[in-house]
């Protein structure tokens, strides 16, 4: 295929964006952006089938997650369905020294830094609200309050400097990432400021999947998001959110560019949640089933599949096996979760202050000879 | 060995040896550097430190405490300035959801060593939104500890000791006691002072007790010293801490003196002496000679600053508050 200017397909929104890999499964070689900027892929033939593997399988544990949700066993689910592409090619731009600072939908950036798919799902549950150690995975704590985690990612960014550990090709950098409804928040806004004036080493990583629960973009910003970041000094780029090279591709260079000490990128992944904002929301009362129908034609994992089988990458018999294997992985995940005990009702007292406090301690011990009382009895 | 300083130099030397003491520890805020602070708590340690120790934040105080929250998950120990108490809620979200919860969201695998120095409560004579007592939203949210130093010593000690320690803590200073001098040990070893959580008993005495924190401890010693001369022996005790209040100092002095009356500058209603008084009464129900009594500012948005000497809890209003109780 010839370069492409930032414009490519018919598919793109006003304004363009970087695109590497049609719905249509063609490969774009390159694609240069007004500012020069030139985004491409090299990938073998084993690296195209891992992005496969990695956009099935996020896809089948968030289908296994959304169904035990419907059968009682999850008290909610945030289903990633439709933004694959934007956060496995994103995942996967990450080096492993880099930082991510998720919302509570980044299962598949999750998947991609190697961490148990299992870990989130304590939250979900109900038996815990989080509980991972955010440097031990380089991946923070799912953060629920919207646009609150890209000011922390901002400070770690800030600390990143602080410690030295930019301006060469080992250097560190933070990806933040965030929704277009989180880009309304000011927290968000001063991240951007802050990380402006502090040259901070970081990604933002806007995932617009066109709602915020029920508001369309159009009630949370005038211009394109991605040309915001104009305003608060440094670039930003709008990929084809369903493209998992293009995500890759800018994602990896803005990360180079953090960590090299050229400081922040706001990227744009125009992209569509085709679910439910959460398991409790019903989107039929808010948007047409035709605007789901024409993303359906949008989908990045069959682009990928159909680029796959067109260069004669991959045949049935790779992709039967990718889905046999995510099946077993999901069907493994449902089980661990159903195992997944109930903490002991004592245990809510812990870890409020990592120094303990008395008087939290005497209702600790309160709620123990409470509970006590009831030994032996009906109730 | 001691120097006769002012609260604030105390706090501005405390604030010294902790950055000397702790590479990791770093102080931001609006105006601390160059200028050294509003009120000059920060005085030259951006000289001293340099602009990556001591930073000029923009001004932003969700962005002082949320990146804070980043620097504490990547291992500093940040020391945010909110440069007034009625300043601080533009941060309250990252406060009360970020903060006061990261170590309970992570099963104590994340601890956010933060301290949050608020300058806070009135008397200086101010314009709208810096002369407030703010210090209840956050003695109200689990996850955060609050402290108050009401004179030099306590301050240069206490505010070393909240930054070395893990927990979050929100550190209030008495604003319009900066310029009040004593004696600070400045070789003391933090460590080994007084613990941070406890409360103390500023003027042991034998007929009532009066409970205070902050700028109101000056204000319940002058309100002794004058009962004194009625022949009224009160003890005053400084809380120091408002989150965990140290309660078995507070119930020990009221069991030997029968009475208590809570002074505190904030506005009374679900205020702190609102749960000291149903605390006291519940743990010290057949002691009680009268029922608890507050002395506190009133209902009201902290009023214009001509008027502001009849809000605010002074001597006559706590011995009214003493006949009061000796009256019942």
């Amino acid at each position: 295929m010839a370069n492409g200017e930032s414009e490519v397909g018919a598919d793109a929104p006003a304004g363009g964006f970087v695109q590497l890999l049609t719905p249509e499964g063609e490969r774009v070689d390159s694609v240069t952006t007004a500012d020069g900027t030139t985004y491409s892929v090299d990938f073998t033939d084993d690296e195209y089938k891992g992005l496969y593997h990695d956009l099935v399988t996020v896809r089948r544990l968030d289908g296994e997650a959304l169904a035990l949700q419907r059968q009682g066993e999850l008290g909610l689910w945030a289903s990633l369905l439709g933004q694959e592409a934007a956060q496995v090619g994103s995942g996967r731009a990450l080096r492993p020294q880099d930082m991510a600072f998720p919302t509570y939908r980044e299962h598949g950036v999750l998947y991609t830094r190697g961490i148990d798919p299992i870990m989130p799902f304590g939250l979900f549950r109900g038996v815990d609200q989080g509980g991972w150690d955010a440097n031990e995975h380089k991946f923070n704590g799912y953060t629920v309050v919207i646009g609150a985690q890209t000011l922390h990612a901002t400070g770690y960014a800030m600390g990143v400097t602080m410690d030295g550990k930019t301006g060469g090709p080992d250097g560190e950098a933070v990806i933040a990432y965030f929704g277009d409804g989180a880009t309304s928040q000011g927290e968000v806004n001063e991240s951007f400021v802050w990380s402006g004036v502090f040259n901070a080493p970081i990604v933002f990583f806007c995932q617009n999947n066109q709602y915020a629960i029920s508001e369309p973009l159009e009630r949370q910003t005038r211009i394109p998001l991605y040309r915001r970041a104009a305003g608060f000094g440094f670039p930003g780029v709008r990929i084809d959110g369903n493209d998992v090279l293009a995500s890759y591709a800018v994602t990896r260079s803005a990360l180079d560019r953090a960590r090299q000490g050229e400081g922040p990128t706001l990227i744009e992944a125009y992209t569509y949640r085709m679910g439910a904002h959460t398991s409790s929301d019903d989107p039929t009362r808010y948007r047409i089933a035709s605007e789901v129908e024409s993303w359906k034609a949008k989908d990045p994992i069959s682009r990928l599949r159909a680029f796959l089988t067109k260069q004669q990458i991959a045949d049935d018999a790779f992709f039967a096996e990718v889905d046999e294997a995510a099946k077993t992985l999901a069907l493994d995940l449902r089980e661990r979760v159903l195992a997944m005990p109930d903490p002991a009702p004592v245990t809510m007292f812990d870890h409020v202050y990592p120094n303990g406090s008395p008087d939290l301690d005497e209702q600790r011990r309160q709620f123990a000879d409470y509970q006590a009382s009831f030994e032996g009895s009906e109730h | 060995m001691s120097d006769n300083i002012t609260l604030g130099k105390a706090l501005n030397h405390g604030l010294r040896r902790s950055l000397e003491n702790d590479a990791k520890v770093v102080v931001m805020g609006e105006d601390v550097g160059k200028l050294g602070g509003v009120f000059r708590i920060t005085d030259g340690l951006q000289k001293d430190f340099g602009e990556q120790r001591v930073i000029d934040t923009p001004l932003a105080e969700a962005g002082i405490v949320g990146t804070a929250v980043g620097l504490a998950i990547r291992g500093f120990r940040p020391v945010c300035e909110i440069q007034f108490d009625g300043f601080v809620f533009p941060a309250y979200n990252q406060i009360v959801t970020q903060v006061a919860k990261m170590s309970y969201r992570s099963m104590g695998k994340v601890k956010l060593p933060i301290v949050i120095r608020i300058p806070y409560g009135g008397g200086i004579g101010a314009v709208e939104h810096h002369s407030e007592s703010p210090e209840a939203y956050f003695s109200h949210t689990p996850g955060l500890k609050v402290v108050t130093c009401s004179n030099p010593a306590d301050a240069y000690t206490m505010i070393q000791q909240a930054i070395a320690s893990d927990d979050p803590i929100v550190f209030f200073e008495p604003k319009r006691r900066y310029w009040e001098k004593g004696d600070v040990d400045l070789g003391a070893d933090p460590a080994g002072a007084f613990p941070l959580h406890q409360a103390r008993v500023a003027r042991p005495g034998t007929d009532a007790t009066l409970i205070a924190y902050g700028p109101m401890v000056r204000t319940a010693l002058d309100a002794a010293a004058a009962a004194a001369e009625d022949g009224r022996n009160l003890e005053v005790i400084d809380l120091r801490s408002l989150s965990p209040i140290d309660y078995g100092t507070v119930y020990e002095s009221v069991k030997r003196t029968s009475r208590a009356i809570v002074v505190h500058e904030a506005q009374g209603t679900l205020g702190l002496g609102a749960e000291i008084a149903a605390r006291v009464s519940e743990h010290c129900f057949y002691s009680l000679e009268a029922p608890v009594l507050r002395v506190t500012g009133y209902d009201i948005p902290y009023p214009a600053a001509r008027v502001e000497e009849e809000y605010l809890p002074d001597l006559d209003r706590v011995l009214d508050a003493v006949d009061r109780s000796f009256g019942w």
